[in-house]
C-alpha cells in the first residue's frame, strides 16, 4: 500500500500544561532532524498530533526512523483518499486485506474535522461497517480491543484511512529537559547511560578522553561510532574529544600506584565539569554502576565526586551487568562496545587500584601536581564535532566495498 | 562461438573479474591482521558473506566459504560422519549423485560406514518411498542433489524434506551446484534442509570458490584445521578476491532470475522440439516441470557422444558428452547407467547446458548445425524401421 502520510501522536508531553508549545516545537525539530534523509517530506505540527506528508518517500524507512524519536506515543501510516465514498471503500478494503487476517475483529473509528462532508461521524462508521460486512464477511465487529482499528479522518482536503498504529519510543522529546554531558568511554555501560538520559529528554553531548599514542585511532573511532548509534534518537550529537595523555603520564609519574586511578578520574571529572559549563550543560551523566569496578565503589565515588558540586547522574548505577548488556543489545551498541581497542582507562590501569581510597590521602597526593596547568592544557586541546546517525567511523571502506560487491 | 557447456563451467563475467583484480590490489591484507589493511579485508570478507546470506535468505553465520562444490560435498558428508559417528554409521544418498558425493561415500564405506544408494526410475528420479524405507535408527545423513548434472532431473527434495520432518536428528544435505540461478531457491530454502553446497564457477564466479549453507545449530566437523578461520571450521587464509568476486557474481545471477530462467527454458524448448523429431534421437531430458531449465541431454543412436562433440566443435559450438568429469575418462554416464539406459545408447549421449546469456538465435544456429551433423553421420545410424 502506498501511504500518503504518517500521523504522530504525542506522548507524555500532553500533560505538560503551558510548556506544551515548547515541547511540540522541540519534538517537531527532533523529528525533522531524524528524517533529514528524506527531502520530500512535509512536516506539519498541530496541537495534538504531527502530520508527516510522505510525498512519495518510503513509509517503511520513515517509520523505522520515527520508532527512535523520544516523546512519541504512537504513530500510524495513512492513505489520503479523495472525498468519494467509492474510492474510500476501495482503499479501506485494500488496507483491511493487508492487515486483517481471516476472522479478525475490527472497528471503524471516524474523526471528522470537515463538518461539511455529507456523512457525519456515525454515518461514516455505519457506512464503512456495512461495506466491510459485505466485502469481508469473515470479519467480526468488536468495539472493545479489536484486532484491527480502521481509523478514518475526514479533513477538508481529503479523507485519511489507516489500520496500522505503532507504539513510539515514549519518553520526553530530547532537549526538553535541558542539556547534560555524558562521559563516554567506549565500554558497554556509558552508551546505555546516554540512552536513558536521552529518553528523559536530556540533550547530551559526549565527552571522550583519549591518550595517543597509548590509545589507537580505532578507540577514538569506536567512541564516535557509538555516538552515531545514539544519534538517531536526537538527530545529531555533539562530540568532544579531550586529550588525556599528559595528565595520565604526569599522574603515573607522581602518584603512588594505588591512587593512580582515583586521581585520574578526578581529573576527568574536573575537565568534564569545565566543558559542561562552557557548553551550558547542567549535569554530568556517566555509566557508573555501584560496585562494578574499583572506581565505582561508594568510597571511590566519594573520593572522585569530591572535585565538583555539579549533579552527577548515573542512570545505570543500580543495574546488574546483565541488565545493562540487555539494553546495550537492544540499542545495538553492544557489538561495538566489546570491540577490543585499548581505551585510556585500561592503558594506565594499575594492577591493584584502591577500592576504598581515602579522601584525605587522595587530596594530599594530588596537591603535589600542577592541577590547574594540566586541566588548562587539556582543555586547550579539545576537538569538537557533530555526529549524525549516518556517519561512519569504523568502516570507512563501506562505500568502496559496496561497489566491489 | 556458441558456448553450450555451462554445466561444466561458466565464463567469468568482466564485472566479476574487475572485482577480483581490484580486491587483489587494494584489499590484499590478511583479514586476520590487526592493522587497517587487515581490517579492510575483513570488512570486505564479511560484507561478501552478508550479501550472499541475504541473497539466499540465510544468516551470515550460516555461510562458510570453500574452494568449490567438491569441497563443499566432501566437507558436509565427512564432517557429518566424523561429528555424528557416535550416533550411527549409516548414510543415504542417490545412485545419480555427482562423483564428489558418490566417491566420498565410497571412501567412508572403506572406513566402516554403510551407505544406501537410492535407485532411480527410467526418467532419473528417486522414489520417495525408497527413502522412507532406507531410513534406519543409525542413519546420520541424507544427501540428495537438487538438479542432476547430466540430465537435469530435479530430485524431489521437498518431498524428501517432509519425510525427514519425522527424523529431526538426521542431517539433510542438498548438492545445489547445478540449481542456483535456476528458479529453485524457494525449494532449496525448505526449513528442513540443513546443508547446501554451492560452487562459484558454475555461476560466472572465479574457479576455486564456493560456499556452503549450514543451518544454525547443526554441528559438523572441520576437514581443514589450522588457524581457525571460518568460525574455526575451515582454516586457511581466506581467498578474499575470489570470495568478493563470487559474491558479486551471485548478486548479478539472481538480479534478474525469473527472466533468465524463462529465456533458458525457451532455448531448451526450441532445441528439444527440433532434435526430438528426428527418428534416431533419444531424449533423456524432458520438458516437464521436474527438469531444470538449462540442461538438455540426448543421444543419436549409433554415433558416439565424443564424435558429436567434436563435430559441433568444428562448427564452433561447444557442448559435452554427459558430465565433464566423466567425459575425458571415456566412461559411460553414471546417471544414464543408473536409469538402466542400454550402454550402446548411453555412450552416444551428449549434453547441452545453458546460461542466462545464451540466446534463441544461438539455438537456431545449433539446430542448423545439428541437421548438418545428423545428415553427415546418417550412415552410422540404425536403419529406420
Amino acid at each position: 500500500m502506498q501511504y500518503s502520510e504518517i500521523m504522530v501522536r504525542y506522548g507524555e508531553l500532553s500533560t505538560k500544561g503551558k510548556n506544551r508549545n515548547a515541547f511540540i516545537g522541540r519534538l517537531t525539530g527532533n523529528v525533522t532532524k531524524a528524517l533529514h534523509e528524506f527531502p520530500q517530506l512535509t512536516i506539519r505540527p498541530k496541537r495534538d498530533r504531527l502530520h508527516i506528508e510522505l510525498n512519495g518517500e518510503d513509509s517503511d524507512a520513515v517509520m523505522a526512523r520515527l520508532r527512535l524519536v523520544f516523546g512519541i506515543q504512537n504513530f500510524s501510516a495513512s492513505v489520503a483518499v479523495p472525498k468519494d465514498m467509492a474510492q474510500v471503500h476501495d482503499v479501506a478494503l485494500q488496507l483491511m486485506n493487508e492487515t486483517a487476517p481471516q476472522g479478525s475483529s475490527y472497528k471503524v473509528a471516524t474523526h471528522r474535522s470537515d463538518h461539511t462532508f455529507e456523512l457525519d461521524t456515525n454515518g461514516m462508521n455505519l457506512n464503512l461497517g456495512d461495506f466491510l460486512t459485505e466485502a469481508r464477511p469473515d470479519l467480526v465487529v468488536k468495539m472493545k480491543h479489536p484486532d484491527v482499528t480502521l481509523r478514518v479522518e475526514v479533513r477538508r482536503e481529503a479523507i485519511y484511512l489507516s489500520t496500522l498504529t505503532e507504539l513510539g519510543a515514549g519518553g520526553l522529546p530530547v532537549g526538553t529537559a535541558g542539556k547534560g554531558v555524558l562521559m563516554l568511554s567506549g565500554g558497554i555501560d556509558s552508551p546505555v547511560a546516554g540512552y536513558y538520559a536521552l529518553k528523559r529528554g536530556v540533550d547530551i553531548e559526549m565527552v571522550h578522553f583519549f591518550s595517543p599514542p597509548y590509545t589507537s585511532q580505532n578507540a577514538l573511532a569506536k567512541a564516535k561510532q557509538l555516538t552515531a548509534k545514539l544519534a538517531p534518537y536526537v538527530g545529531s550529537i555533539h562530540f568532544i574529544e579531550v586529550p588525556f595523555t599528559e595528565i595520565q603520564e604526569t599522574v603515573k609519574a607522581g602518584v603512588p600506584e594505588g591512587y593512580l586511578m582515583t586521581i585520574q578520574r578526578r581529573f576527568m571529572l574536573r575537565l568534564t565539569e569545565a566543558i559542561a559549563k562552557q557548553r551550558g550543560a547542567l549535569a554530568i551523566f556517566n555509566g557508573e554502576s555501584v560496585g562494578q569496578v574499583a572506581s565505582q565503589t561508594l568510597e571511590s565515588m566519594v573520593a572522585i565526586n569530591d572535585v565538583t558540586t555539579m549533579p552527577i547522574i548515573r542512570p545505570v548505577a543500580t543495574m546488574d551487568k546483565n541488565e545493562i548488556i540487555k539494553v546495550a543489545e537492544d540499542i545495538d551498541t553492544f557489538d561495538l562496545s566489546i570491540m577490543p581497542f585499548e581505551d585510556c582507562c585500561t592503558i594506565f590501569a594499575p594492577p591493584r587500584p584502591k577500592t576504598k581510597p581515602n579522601l584525605d590521602k587522595t587530596r594530599y597526593y594530588e596537591s603535589k601536581l600542577d592541577v590547574t596547568g594540566l586541566v588548562e592544557r587539556a582543555l586547550a586541546g579539545i576537538k569538537q564535532s557533530d555526529i549524525r546517525a549516518s556517519d561512519e567511523f569504523m568502516n570507512q571502506e563501506q562505500d568502496l566495498i559496496a561497489e566491489l560487491l | 562461438m556458441i558456448y553450450f557447456d555451462n554445466s561444466a563451467t561458466t565464463k567469468a563475467l568482466p564485472a566479476v573479474l574487475d572485482t577480483y583484480r581490484k580486491v587483489s590490489e587494494d584489499f590484499f591484507g590478511n583479514p586476520s591482521s590487526l592493522h587497517a589493511l587487515g581490517d579492510h579485508a575483513y570488512q570486505l570478507l564479511e560484507g561478501a558473506r552478508s550479501q550472499i546470506a541475504e541473497l539466499i535468505h540465510a544468516q551470515p553465520s550460516e555461510i562458510y566459504f570453500t574452494s568449490g562444490g567438491s569441497e563443499g560435498d566432501n566437507w558436509i558428508i565427512k564432517g557429518t560422519a566424523i561429528e555424528k559417528r557416535p550416533f550411527g554409521k549409516h548414510l543415504i544418498t542417490t545412485a545419480v549423485e555427482h562423483p564428489a558425493v558418490i566417491n566420498t561415500m565410497k571412501q567412508l564405506e572403506g572406513l566402516g560406514f554403510e551407505v544406501t544408494y537410492l535407485p532411480v526410475d527410467h526418467r532419473g528420479f528417486i522414489n520417495i518411498a525408497d527413502l522412507q524405507a532406507a531410513i534406519r535408527p543409525d542413519t546420520i545423513l541424507v544427501s540428495i542433489m537438487a538438479v542432476n548434472n547430466e540430465i537435469g532431473a530435479m530430485q524431489p527434495i521437498q518431498a524428501a524434506a517432509r519425510v525427514l520432518d519425522d527424523y529431526p536428528t538426521i542431517h539433510f544435505h542438498v548438492d545445489a551446484v547445478q540449481a542456483i540461478g535456476k528458479g529453485l531457491l524457494p525449494a532449496l530454502r525448505d526449513p528442513r534442509i540443513d546443508f547446501i553446497t554451492f560452487s562459484g564457477h558454475k555461476f560466472h564466479g572465479p574457479r576455486g570458490t564456493g560456499f556452503i549453507y549450514a543451518k544454525t545449530g547443526r554441528h559438523f566437523a572441520p576437514l581443514i584445521t589450522g588457524g581457525g578461520q571460518e568460525s574455526n571450521l575451515r582454516s586457511g587464509t581466506e581467498n578474499v578476491p575470489a570470495i568478493a568476486a563470487m559474491a558479486k557474481a551471485l548478486r548479478l545471477l539472481l538480479a534478474n532470475e525469473p527472466a533468465a530462467v524463462a529465456n533458458q527454458q525457451a532455448i531448451r524448448r526450441r532445441i528439444y522440439d527440433h532434435v526430438s523429431k528426428l527418428p534416431n534421437v533419444t531424449m533423456f531430458s524432458q520438458l516437464t516441470p521436474d527438469f531444470a531449465p538449462h540442461i538438455l541431454c540426448f543421444a543419436i543412436a549409433g554415433v558416439r557422444g565424443e564424435t558429436i562433440v567434436h563435430a559441433f566443435e568444428v562448427e564452433q559450438i561447444y557442448i559435452s558428452t554427459t558430465s565433464a568429469c566423466s567425459s575425458k575418462k571415456g566412461t559411460e554416464s553414471s546417471t544414464l547407467a543408473a536409469m538402466h539406459v542400454d550402454s550402446n545408447i548411453a555412450t552416444s549421449a551428449i549434453r547441452v547446458s545453458l546460461d542466462e546469456y545464451n540466446t534463441l538465435a544461438e539455438a537456431d544456429q545449433f539446430n542448423a548445425a545439428f541437421d548438418r551433423i545428423y545428415a553427415k553421420f546418417q550412415k552410422l545410424m540404425p536403419t529406420a524401421s
